[in-house]
């Protein structure tokens, strides 16, 4: 009984130099346990004389507390010891790349496409696609181009046989829907076309989207108005001058050329635009008669405007390429630059 | 067409700057794609006199000249020219001048001679292209001292318009002036053209055998003209600065017309025509030595003009060799003809060739221009040339002549088209300046179109000429007007786009190759197939229709591998085209390529090579997004695919497509060095999809039975699957593969099959003896159809 306090001395020097958990359930053992020294004093208790006896057993508990306690914050102490040393171990370097493959991208005459048949869905055109060997009616004939027209001489063709070819627009498409379907008619044409061209501004396969729109009361100012709002939405720019220039295509009468104000050098004269300040970007204008009879529409009831582009020239514009030949190498270095 | 804008100017000059005119041309439709001044810069060159002229003292080649440039005493100068002359005008370059190319003239001695100056060859001072043999003489008229530049008026420029078909009436100044007139409200001068009255009588026969193609056919006789003269400088540099060169005075004269009205004239030697001038068609076969040398064979529906021996000429396109106009020709005959657009549309197309008179009589040329045109030629040939011209010998058809056209333009067809109304006189007097005939009634203006307007016939052509001279710019601005509309929307089609972001999502690069292949490259890969072949490719590298996706991409791969790209991962979607041209199929495709490792090169230190199943992966990631119950693979043989790893692929069980490796034989004679794997499917099939059904969850607990097969090593796995889904009942919800082995433990020529099988019931629990009842049937018939044996 009178050795509590070295013992209790003794005990704690132990657990403060308890290395482990296991070490310190040891010294719970060894103090505390069933055989355990403090509860060995307990058990003596007996023995002392009943008046010392609530005093002891007392002074006892307090130890035992003491050391129960003593041990319990050991015991945290060294389970966050634990701890930190395992998360110090599990440490990733977390700027290392994760696992697995990259995305890929899509093309950019795709996305190009995908654009210009999102901002005119939004507005209720559907999207019609066509074959690309098509035949000397629906290229040329219905779109008022007859056989030694001087207009054939725009498009240089590829032909398989005398009638068919591949075609040199997407224009054809516009027919067979015309022909399939009654007016209102709101359609997009996106598609490959083909010319016998290439040089360095001339691929022999290029991309085209057409639109056309037929309905009664359809005027060149909402042609005008049309495109005006499509090169605007395009290129994200409402400030960006749009003129029509007077022209020329045998299935639209009136026929204008698109400009808009050079978007490299904002119309102050670059390489891109010959200096002129202004760039080209599509042709339109309002659906012939001529057309509108091959297509069995009713050109007195109904007016309509056609308009197209080429994705190809549209996307160099919008994304700075500035070869056109890039677009068919596939190389990858050029097309992760769209993904 | 280019021109001279001074030339133009003499027609009519409003007050525009050069830039100004040019772009209120572009504006009108007339695209004006370049102005170049036509002389280079130079400075300091005058018009001079040669004075005195004598051999150089220690030159054979060389004189010395005394030249009086209008500054006092004559300058001496050594000139190497072998043309000079006492007597001669020239342009006389000062020292000082500064010359084209940046060449100043200084005082020099040549041969211990001193010159202080030079007299000036054409392309010395840069109106030439091409070496001058000689000093350009200037006339005898040519005021001494005058710069050189204000004489000859080089402060002008080449303007290159850009004319559309329609505009063939513009292919002349009189038509652009006309035009230019039109724009600025301002009257047209051209040149006085009268009759030119013969001096003789001489004419020779014209025989018009086709009418409807040549309604009008004027000749004329000229005796004793001088081919061997000069042609003015004024007109050689107007036909220089139009892109004409000078040939010879006859030949220029033709072409000064042709520029200055429209009109393409020809002139024949009359020495070789024989008989009479025949306007015919050719004789299938018939053979004419062209101009240009090229001898060809006439096709029957060939307009010519013949003489009694045969044809001298394609009419309207380009005149014969032997009956052309040449150094020993003393009489002609000049022709200025109308001829139906229709009668030379594609004529010279047909035999490869294209000229200013094709050109022209494709567009359409005023019937009424060819007597003005054979009267102003006749003046200048008398001027320039001499001779005695006799009288104009017409044939005309006058049923087959170009009708006067009329048409009407309703004032409410305007409003609508124009979106706006235009006031009336303003749309009277546009149309009368464009030289319409017009009479306005109540609502409406009725035109007759001027002779020269081929383009203009009905209303819209009409509403399309008063929008472009009011100015499309001027043009009100709205936004189409629609119901709306919701559209049906077929919920089960998986898009396009959706099935592209798929690929993405996979880490493929979308690519786009051409649609036409090369000939060798598809037959590699595909021996058997036909498809549409090209009769006018522009390289034999891209002259056959591709019948798959899989040799652009081929190709494409082989372009990045030798670019260092070693990981490829690519697909394309877009057209194949199957069967011959009677019997085409143009099939939307969906096809994707993969080669190098599967991973992109990391820090993991994982570099495997992708292989079959990774493709196979990522399609079946693109099969999931539509029917995906609907698709399956068969093990079949592929002339472009290793014959152990190539599958069919079944979209309710036609054939849709094929997957595989790349086959060693066809990568080897592609020179490649890798293994490449490959799939494409129609599109048509993936893009079919489903619209979601729900099954009620299952409360009940799920039973897996875990079996082992030992099966044949080649057997497919896909039949152990089939076998295993006819027998397990309806129950079964989900047949898992999760091990599939050979080696160690495996008899030789066997492989272990592992399948998790999982039973749900949606209603109760499943008992223990009705999923070993399952099992037993599963095994059973697995042993009986496939060989296959339970592992232990």
């Amino acid at each position: 009984m009178d050795h509590l306090p070295t013992l209790v001395t003794e005990a704690r020097y132990a657990i403060q130099a308890a290395g482990s958990i296991s070490a310190l359930d040891a010294l719970r053992v060894r103090y505390l346990g069933k055989k355990g020294e403090i509860t060995a004093l307990l058990k003596g208790l007996g023995k002392l004389p009943p008046a010392e006896r609530p005093v002891a057993g007392e002074r006892i508990n307090e130890a035992k507390q003491a050391l129960s306690q003593e041990i319990e914050e050991r015991r945290c102490a060294l389970e966050k010891a634990d701890l930190e040393a395992r998360l110090a171990a599990e440490r990733l370097d977390v700027t290392l790349p994760g696992r697995g493959q990259p995305g890929g991208g899509l093309h950019p005459v795709t996305l190009t496409l995908e654009r210009i048949e999102g901002l005119f869905t939004r507005i209720g055109f559907d999207v019609a696609v066509g074959p690309e060997i098509e035949d000397d009616y629906h290229n040329f004939e219905a779109l008022n181009i007859p056989a030694h027209h001087p207009a054939r001489g725009m498009a240089d063709t590829f032909y398989f046989d005398a009638t068919r070819l591949l075609r040199t627009h997407t224009s054809p498409v516009q027919v067979r829907t015309m022909k399939a379907s009654e007016p209102p008619i709101r359609i997009v044409c996106p598609g490959r076309v083909y010319r016998s061209d290439s040089d360095l501004t001339h691929t022999p396969m290029f991309h085209q989207v057409e639109g056309l729109l037929v309905d009664e009361d359809v005027s060149f100012a909402d042609l005008k108005g049309t495109i005006e709002d499509f090169l605007h939405a395009f290129f994200e720019r409402d400030d960006l001058s749009v003129r029509f220039r007077p022209s020329y295509f045998p299935f639209t009468e009136p026929s204008a050329e698109v400009d808009i104000q050079c978007v490299m050098c904002a119309g102050d004269g670059c390489r891109v635009c010959s200096h002129s300040g202004w760039l080209e970007v599509m042709g339109c204008g309002m659906v012939h008669p001529e057309v509108f009879r091959h297509s069995g529409i009713d050109a007195e009831r109904y007016t309509g405007f056609a308009f197209g582009m080429g994705a190809e020239r549209l996307a160099m514009l919008r994304y700075g390429v500035n070869d056109l030949r890039l677009f068919f190498d596939n190389d990858l270095r050029f097309l992760r630059q769209f993904a | 067409m280019k021109f001279s804008e001074q030339w133009l100017r003499d027609w009519i000059s409003p007050p525009l700057s050069t830039q100004a005119l040019a772009d209120q041309l572009t504006m009108a439709g007339l695209e004006v794609d370049a102005i170049a001044p036509v002389a280079a810069a130079f400075d300091g060159v005058v018009v001079a006199e040669v004075v005195g002229k004598e051999p150089h003292p220690d030159a054979d080649k060389l004189n010395v000249c005394r030249v009086d440039d209008g500054s006092g005493e004559p300058v001496q100068v050594v000139c190497g020219a072998p043309n000079v002359a006492v007597g001669q005008k020239v342009p006389f370059a000062q020292v000082g001048a500064l010359l084209p190319g940046d060449f100043t003239i200084k005082k020099a001695k040549l041969r211990g001679v001193e010159s202080r100056g030079m007299v000036c060859s054409a392309s010395e001072l840069g109106l030439e292209e091409e070496t001058s043999a000689g000093i350009l003489e200037l006339p005898v008229s040519a005021p001494v001292g005058e710069s050189f530049r204000d004489f000859m008026g080089l402060d002008d420029h080449t303007i290159d318009v850009d004319l559309t078909p329609n505009r063939g009436d513009c292919l002349s100044l009189k038509g652009l002036a006309r035009e230019v007139g039109v724009l600025n409200r301002l009257p047209v001068a051209g040149p006085d053209i009268a009759p030119v009255p013969s001096t003789h009588d001489l004419d020779f026969p014209v025989r018009v055998e086709v009418g409807e193609r040549c309604p009008r056919y004027i000749g004329r006789l000229i005796k004793g003209v001088d081919v061997t003269a000069e042609t003015p400088l004024w007109m050689v540099e107007r036909l220089r600065r139009s892109g004409v060169r000078s040939i010879d005075p006859v030949v220029d004269i033709t072409n000064y017309v042709m520029l200055e009205i429209g009109q393409p004239l020809h002139a024949f030697d009359l020495a070789n025509l024989h008989g009479a001038v025949i306007v015919r068609l050719a004789r299938e076969g018939e053979r004419l030595v062209l101009l240009d040398g090229q001898d060809i064979s006439l096709d029957a529906d060939t307009l010519v003009i013949a003489d009694e021996r045969g044809p001298l000429a394609i009419a309207g396109v380009m005149g014969g060799e032997h009956s052309g106009v040449g150094g020993q020709t003393r009489d002609i005959f000049l022709e200025a003809a109308f001829f139906a657009p229709l009668a030379i549309a594609g004529q010279a197309r047909r035999y490869g060739l294209h000229t200013d008179a094709s050109h022209r009589f494709e567009r359409g040329v005023d019937a009424d221009l060819a007597r003005d045109a054979a009267e102003r030629a006749t003046a200048l040939l008398l001027a320039i040339t001499g001779g005695e011209p006799g009288p104009l010998v017409v044939v005309e058809d006058n049923d087959h002549l170009p009708a006067a056209r009329s048409t009407t333009l309703r004032e409410t067809r305007l409003t609508q088209a124009l979106g706006m109304p235009l006031a009336v006189d303003e749309v009277t007097e546009i149309l009368q300046r464009l030289g319409m005939t017009v009479d306005k009634r109540a609502g409406e203006w009725v035109v007759r179109v001027p002779s020269w307007r081929f383009d203009v016939a009905i209303e819209e052509d009409l509403i399309e000429e008063v929008a472009r001279i009011h100015g499309y710019n001027r043009l009100p601005v709205r936004r189409p007007a629609a119901r709306l509309a919701l559209r049906a929307d077929n919920e089960a089609k998986v898009p396009l786009t959706r099935l592209r972001r798929q690929m993405v999502a996979r880490g493929y690069q979308e690519a786009i190759t051409y649609s036409f292949v090369a000939p060798e490259l598809q037959r590699a890969m595909f021996p058997e197939a036909v498809s549409p072949v090209l009769a006018n490719p522009i390289s034999s590298d891209l002259s056959v229709m591709r019948a798959s996706l899989f040799p652009g991409l081929v190709r494409a791969m082989q372009h990045n591998l030798n670019r260092q790209q070693t990981r490829v991962r690519l697909f394309e979607t877009g057209l194949t085209f199957r069967g011959p041209l009677d019997d085409l199929h143009q099939v939307p495709m969906l096809g994707a390529l993969a080669c190098g490792s599967r991973d992109p090169e990391g820090w993991n230190g994982d570099n495997r090579q992708a292989d079959f199943f990774d493709i196979k992966g990522d399609l079946e990631s693109l099969l999931s997004l539509g029917e995906v119950d609907a698709w399956r693979f068969e093990p079949a043989a592929h002339p472009a695919l290793h014959p152990g790893q190539c599958a069919r692929i079944l979209h309710r069980g036609e054939e849709a497509g094929w997957i595989g490796t790349l086959h060693p034989a066809v990568r080897a004679s592609l020179g490649l060095k890798v293994d490449a794997l490959l799939f494409e499917v129609r599109l048509d099939a993936l893009t079919q999809g489903r619209v979601p059904t729900f099954t009620p969850l299952s409360r009940h607990p799920e039973v897996r039975r875990d079996l082992a097969f030992l099966v044949g090593a080649d057997l497919p796995v896909q039949a152990l699957l089939d076998t295993i889904a006819s027998q397990a009942g309806e129950w079964l919800s989900e047949a898992r593969l999760f091990d599939v082995y050979r080696g160690q433990g495996v008899p030789e020529g066997r492989k272990s099959v592992a399948l998790g099988l999982t039973w749900q019931h949606p209603s109760r629990t499943l008992n223990d003896e009705e999923i070993n009842q399952l099992v037993d049937a599963i095994v059973t018939e697995s042993r009986q159809h496939l060989g296959a044996e339970l592992r232990g």
